[in-house]
């Protein structure tokens, strides 16, 4: 077990980031697709349902 | 069946229930009072006698509450509505009477540096008011200010009522302890002397407690609800929460001298503890200042507009960009430091990025009225939702531009950053609390409108020209300090010693204290307002704008 600060270091910013960057990158695409248009209309709706 | 019927006898025997809330605090004022006997230190045992006069006089309150239980309101009855308001009408007098105590100490630490005499030794001076100050209008202010308002965003958007009963009731008194506790610890000296996080080992457990509790009840909530979709405010909400926990949590990691002392010693040691300390720091304005805000602008706004957000799907943009972004730029604090260059180059970095989010979601709050901009003119608790989201704006530009190395060469250790943050949380923070607060009143006392509009539109003026006030002078104060101490002849050496510098920032110190106190009197006006709702009055007024029709026709 070899968990040396360079060592997690360089798999933060290497791995790590491209892992963060992707799961990111998937959010912004699922919550832009066409059908989250009407979903988002939906849900922006929430508040005036009660007072 | 008959076990069943017991149960709900003793739920409605409200006055067995408070009989066993007086044992536990009376217990406890007890422990407290046997730390006092054993304390290891002077400051503990002065501590402990404050904790032990807290919990006996609530344990007497509680005892005559059994006794005429009948004759008060019990949370949960007496509501009109179909949730648990009860919790949240004490958080919102609580949230007014803290943001009141904690503008007040900030005009006299303010006072105190443009008059030094001011300086009461050793309880109250500067150094001891000041953390007073900050946590006051952060924690107590903010705090109660988020808890009410998140539990009640959260029963509506969800459509269910709080999870875990009087669980909320804890949160609230147990989180007024934790205020209480804080306060008078600064006042004694007890510090562990880091920013924002002062409180030593025991109050910080005490508050990680009441902290779990709270998450307990807000996410319990979520997990019963009617509304199939969580709405955003809960996301910006929910992330306030669990970061605050995380953050507040490994920035104390520390061990403690003696089980009855208050001195402890951190577990990071040297530059680890100060970027440890300063992640802690700059997330705290980022999950609690910003974020948890984020949740009362995103149902506020809409509700007051009578409109939905202008984007739903930009929210949730804005929401994940403040996540993945938020957490990395705390290095910046620390630029110039010993924190290896490339950590500061990567604070910079995310706090420039920081900009698209925050301006997004500024953008998203703002457009929310388009096609009701009308509205400000009458409207004027609207009128401060919008500028506290305008304020938002302005200060997530000067910030990334301060952590940009060249600029924070010149703005680090001035009062350039109290401008900065004091546009940030008495324009944010403190605005869209207030409006917040005069949207929740009325609703929660069930009057038909708050008691003066016109008296909102003076507290909405004294708090703008306060704040103008007060950051245009930091700013002028701040770049002329930092200059005066970056400034060399032609042999290489300093045209200006520090006191020099000092003197020439008095004018500003006293400008900055009339600045502070406008920004007072607006809330002063805000909690007569209050007062005056509550009981029920209406005030004789001309109607917001019904000045102005004549000016149509021309």
């Amino acid at each position: 077990m070899d968990f040396e600060y360079q060592t997690m270091r360089t798999f933060a910013d290497s791995w790590g980031l491209l892992y963060m960057f992707l799961i990111f990158c998937g959010v912004i695409l699922w919550v832009l697709r066409p059908a989250a248009r009407k979903s988002g209309e939906d849900a922006a709706q929430i508040p005036f349902k009660e007072d | 069946m008959k076990a069943a019927l017991r149960h709900i006898d003793f739920q409605r025997g409200f006055q067995m229930k408070h009989a066993t809330e007086a044992i536990v605090v009376g217990l406890a004022a007890f422990a407290a009072l046997l730390a006092v006997a054993f304390a290891q230190d002077e400051l503990f045992q002065a501590h402990m006698t404050i904790l032990t006069l807290v919990l006996g006089v609530s344990t007497i309150v509680l005892m005559r509450r059994v006794k005429f239980g009948n004759a008060y309101a019990v949370p949960g009855n007496g509501d009109s509505s179909k949730y648990m308001d009860g919790v949240i009408r004490y958080g919102v007098i609580a949230t007014a009477f803290w943001g009141i105590a904690g503008f007040l100490i900030g005009v006299i630490a303010a006072s105190q540096l443009a008059w030094p005499h001011l300086n009461f030794e050793p309880w109250f001076n500067f150094s001891r008011l000041r953390p007073l100050h900050t946590s006051a209008v952060i924690f107590a202010f903010g705090g109660n200010a988020l808890i009410a308002t998140s539990l009640y965003v959260v029963q509506r958007t969800s459509r269910a009522t709080l999870f875990g009963g009087n669980l909320a009731w804890f949160v609230f008194w147990g989180y007024q302890l934790f205020i209480v506790m804080a306060a008078t610890g600064y006042l004694l000296g007890i510090t562990q002397g880091k920013e924002y996080a002062e409180p030593e080992w025991y109050v910080d457990l005490w508050l990680t407690i009441v902290w779990v509790a709270y998450l307990i009840v807000f996410l319990g909530t979520i997990v019963k609800r009617k509304e199939p979709h969580i709405y955003v405010a809960n996301w910006f909400f929910l992330s306030f929460i669990v970061t605050i926990a995380m953050l507040h949590v490994v920035n104390n990691l520390a061990i403690p001298v003696s089980f009855l002392g208050t001195k402890s010693y951190s577990a990071f040691s040297g530059v680890q503890d100060a970027l440890t300390q300063w992640w802690y720091g700059h997330n705290a304005v980022g999950f609690f200042l910003t974020a948890g805000f984020l949740g009362m602008m995103y149902y506020f706004i809409p509700k007051q507009a009578e409109r939905p957000v202008y984007s739903y799907r930009l929210s949730i943009v804005h929401f994940w960009g403040l996540i993945f972004l938020y957490i990395w730029a705390g290095p910046h604090h620390l630029h110039y430091t010993a924190l290896p260059d490339w950590a500061q180059t990567l604070g910079m970095v995310f706090s420039i990025m920081l900009w698209m989010p925050s301006w997004g979601g500024m953008i998203n709050g703002l457009m929310t009225l388009s096609g009701a901009w009308d509205k400000l003119r009458t409207d004027p608790i609207l009128r401060m939702l919008v500028i506290s989201v305008a304020f938002y704006g302005m200060s997530t530009f000067e910030g990334p531009m301060m952590s940009i190395k060249a600029v924070n060469s010149l703005s680090h250790y001035t009062d350039w950053t109290i401008g900065h943050v004091h546009s940030g949380a008495l324009g944010w923070n403190g605005m869209i609390s207030f409006g917040a607060l005069y949207y929740l009143v009325p609703k929660l006392w069930n009057r038909e409108r708050l008691y003066s509009l016109r008296l909102v539109n003076w507290h909405f003026w004294l708090a703008t020209l306060g704040i103008v006030v007060y950051a245009a002078v930091m700013w002028v104060s701040g770049i002329m300090q930092g200059l005066m101490w970056r400034e060399y002849d032609a042999d290489g050496y300093l045209v200006y010693s520090f006191v020099e510098s000092s003197q020439a920032m008095h004018p500003y110190y006293i400008l900055r204290t009339v600045g502070g106190l406008l920004y007072l009197a607006g809330a002063l006006i805000m909690a007569y307002n209050i007062y005056m709702t509550i009981r029920g009055k209406i005030r004789k007024e001309a109607s917001m704008g019904a000045e102005a029709p004549v000016a149509a026709t021309a």
